[in-house]
């Protein structure tokens, strides 16, 4: 059989409070990503572990990563062609965290990004797919990782980014085809920043739209009205932070609305009665980060959680303990752990989703972190 | 007719070209690659054609976030004029696999756009919530259709059937929110009273549920009531021995408003109710408690 794809069982909870059960919590895998998503195999691991891991094991981890850039026939598959390029970003991120950038070859990678560059200046997912503009923001990471910006045309990407800025409304189109969204404001916002071209597009209008989706909850959502979920808050406070509007967020509400997240069991969830995701570990985190609040959480408990979704035969982390591992996850585990300050790791800057000293390689100072009279 | 059926001996399959060390190589199903193939060969040739249609729906089947695939199909779409109902129909029985897939639901907006009909759109999306009643994509796609199309009138009663499943349902109670406050006729201060009224009544059925204390708090936002009007309630759910940080949370707000006006009693209630909290109640969320804590005591 091709590329699998499992979509993850509805799981059937009955959860009791105040003397009424709901029937179930649904999962809420597939909506995260700022980033795209990617095909995975998920099924409840056949056996249970009775070794809960109190360490990150972050050779095994490598090797994960590093497992995937070879051919393979079995169902563990991490990436599909249309998003091969995030992949790559979610694999290197993660491996220059684990301090190990040369574990995939720095020539091939960027070959590989300048191979899926159009002539309009985007990217594609993969070669030959059309460019978007969230590929062009991976590419954009990608390069920069690997200090290689001078091996694609610059001055198009910029060209590229800027027309898929609607000037009336300042809100961004993933492509020519018109899906708006607010994930798409925080790529282009932070693409152009990475390349210092935030002149290129109307910030204040960019603003303007951004702030529309703001929601009574003090959350963020995809667009005007849309629930406010922990992705799109990562996305929306991010771009913010990016544009010196941090004043325009109510970092009191949305900082309680985002610890709010955090479940007994210490994982943390994208909205109120979902279920918890190790991927959260970035997007509520991030965001807390960059509002100067990421103490809200419970450290240890979140810690112990994200550890605990860890494989310790194949490598790799998952969205929850017990489940299928892959990179997407794996990324996101790591740079969780990061925010939380595990050691062994490279600190993780929460705007832009890059190890720290790549950002201030850029030249892009720490403004952005929302001060808040210093208490502890 | 099914892509195999059609005659493609004028087409040479283009081979997928990773390159010399390809970097991460996928295995793929022999039939996927056949497919895609034929598909990079026609697309090199801009072909729109009945057997490139057929070919699309092929490659989605594998591969239904290939969004180069749904652009391909929609050129196809247009150009040979095709019935875009029997399109709708299609979307229809893929989103049940799919439900959650980018390029499904904005494929649907790109449809019903050039259709300028959404009569089948209310029905399409409350099928979707009734398998899933917090698909993200649903209900953003639903709030396109009644922005667009201005369907508000009947959103409230489609809300309360699905807070009547599910109190706890956050994207109901967010739809609620938006039908009443993005709606183009404004609500009268006596309807968001009544709003805050409602809220109230459902806050009782699941005090520990923090949706509807949410919905509240933005409903009087926007009124000219104050946060005040939840005391009555935060208090009797105490003395019931119901314990709700939320309700607590509550008091602290109101706590934190009268310190705000002078009041000491209400500053030391205000400490004390965030110590419960911190230390009792929401421990998970001691530090956060604490803050509001160092917030009250610093108030003047």
């Amino acid at each position: 059989m091709g590329p699998k794809r499992v979509s993850l069982d509805s799981r059937a909870l009955e959860f009791k409070e105040d003397n009424i059960s709901t029937n179930y919590i649904q999962p809420d895998d597939q909506l995260l990503s700022c980033f795209g998503w990617i095909f995975r195999c998920l099924f409840m691991a056949s056996t249970e572990k009775t070794e809960r891991p109190s360490e990150l094991f972050i050779d095994l981890h490598v090797k994960y990563i590093q497992s995937l850039d070879t051919k393979k026939d079995d169902l563990e598959y991490w990436l599909t062609e249309h998003l091969r390029l995030s992949g790559v970003y979610w694999g290197l991120t993660a491996l220059d965290l684990m301090n190990n950038v040369d574990a995939l070859n720095k020539e091939e990678v960027v070959k590989y990004v300048v191979s899926c560059q159009h002539d309009n200046g985007g990217f594609g997912g993969h070669i030959g797919h059309d460019p978007h503009l969230l590929y062009t923001h991976y590419a954009v990471l990608i390069l920069q990782i690997e200090d290689s910006l001078d091996a694609v045309n610059v001055e198009k990407i910029v060209e590229y980014v800027a027309s898929r800025q609607d000037r009336q409304t300042g809100a961004f189109t993933g492509d020519e085809w018109g899906e708006i969204d607010t994930r798409f404001s925080y790529s282009a916002i932070s693409c152009l920043s990475l390349l210092k071209r935030l002149d290129a597009i109307d910030v204040k209008k960019a603003t303007e739209f951004i702030m529309l989706c703001k929601n009574f909850d003090g959350g963020f959502g995809s667009t005007p009205g849309a629930e406010s979920h922990a992705a799109q808050i990562f996305c929306c406070v991010g771009a913010l932070a990016i544009v010196n509007s941090l004043h325009l967020v109510d970092a009191d509400l949305l900082g309680w609305w985002l610890c709010e997240r955090q479940l007994k069991n210490g994982g943390l969830n994208g909205r109120p009665e979902k279920l918890e995701d190790v991927c959260y570990s970035w997007w509520v985190l991030s965001a807390l980060s960059i509002l100067g609040r990421v103490h809200w959480i419970n450290k240890e408990k979140l810690i112990d959680f994200i550890l605990t979704a860890q494989d310790l035969e194949t490598g790799g982390i998952a969205d929850r303990p017990g489940d299928m591992v892959d990179v997407f996850h794996t990324l996101f585990g790591l740079t969780g752990l990061s925010l939380l300050g595990y050691h062994g790791l490279k600190l993780v800057d929460p705007v832009y989703c890059l190890p720290k000293y790549v950002v201030q390689r850029v030249g892009l100072a720490e403004r952005y972190h929302a001060k808040y009279g210093g208490f502890t | 007719m099914s892509f195999e059926n059609y005659d493609w001996s004028d087409v040479v399959p283009i081979e997928q070209d990773d390159g010399p060390d390809p970097l991460a190589q996928i295995a793929y199903d022999p039939e996927y690659s056949k497919a895609m193939g034929y598909f990079r060969a026609l697309a090199q040739k801009n072909e729109h054609s009945e057997r490139a249609l057929t070919l699309t729906e092929k490659i989605i089947e594998h591969n239904p976030a290939h969004y180069t695939i749904w652009h391909y199909r929609q050129q196809i779409l247009f150009s040979l004029n095709k019935d875009l109902y029997e399109e709708l129909d299609f979307i229809r029985n893929q989103v049940e696999q799919n439900p959650k897939n980018y390029q499904l639901w904005h494929h649907r907006q790109v449809i019903v756009e050039k259709l300028k009909d959404c009569s089948l759109e209310s029905s399409f999306t409350e099928e979707v919530l009734n398998d899933d009643s917090k698909n993200y994509h649903a209900w953003t796609y639903r709030q396109w259709v009644i922005r667009t199309f201005n369907l508000w009138d009947n959103e409230l009663s489609f809300v309360e059937k699905l807070l009547e499943k599910d109190i706890r349902n956050n994207s109901a109670w967010n739809q609620r929110y938006f039908a009443i406050f993005y709606n183009p006729t404004k609500p009268s201060e006596e309807f968001l009273e009544q709003e805050v009224q409602y809220g109230i009544t459902k806050i009782k059925l699941a005090p520990n549920n923090i949706s509807p204390w949410n919905y509240v708090k933005g409903v009087i936002a926007k009124s000219k009531l104050k946060i005040d009007v939840l005391e009555e309630l935060c208090k009797t759910l105490y003395q019931q021995g119901i314990i709700s940080p939320h309700a607590l949370g509550c008091l602290v707000d109101i706590y934190e408003d009268r310190a705000k006006c002078g009041s000491i009693n209400e500053k030391e209630l205000g400490i004390q109710t965030c110590i419960l909290l911190a230390e009792q109640h929401d421990t998970i969320r001691q530090k956060y408690w604490n803050y509001r804590k160092h917030v009250l005591t610093s108030i003047a």
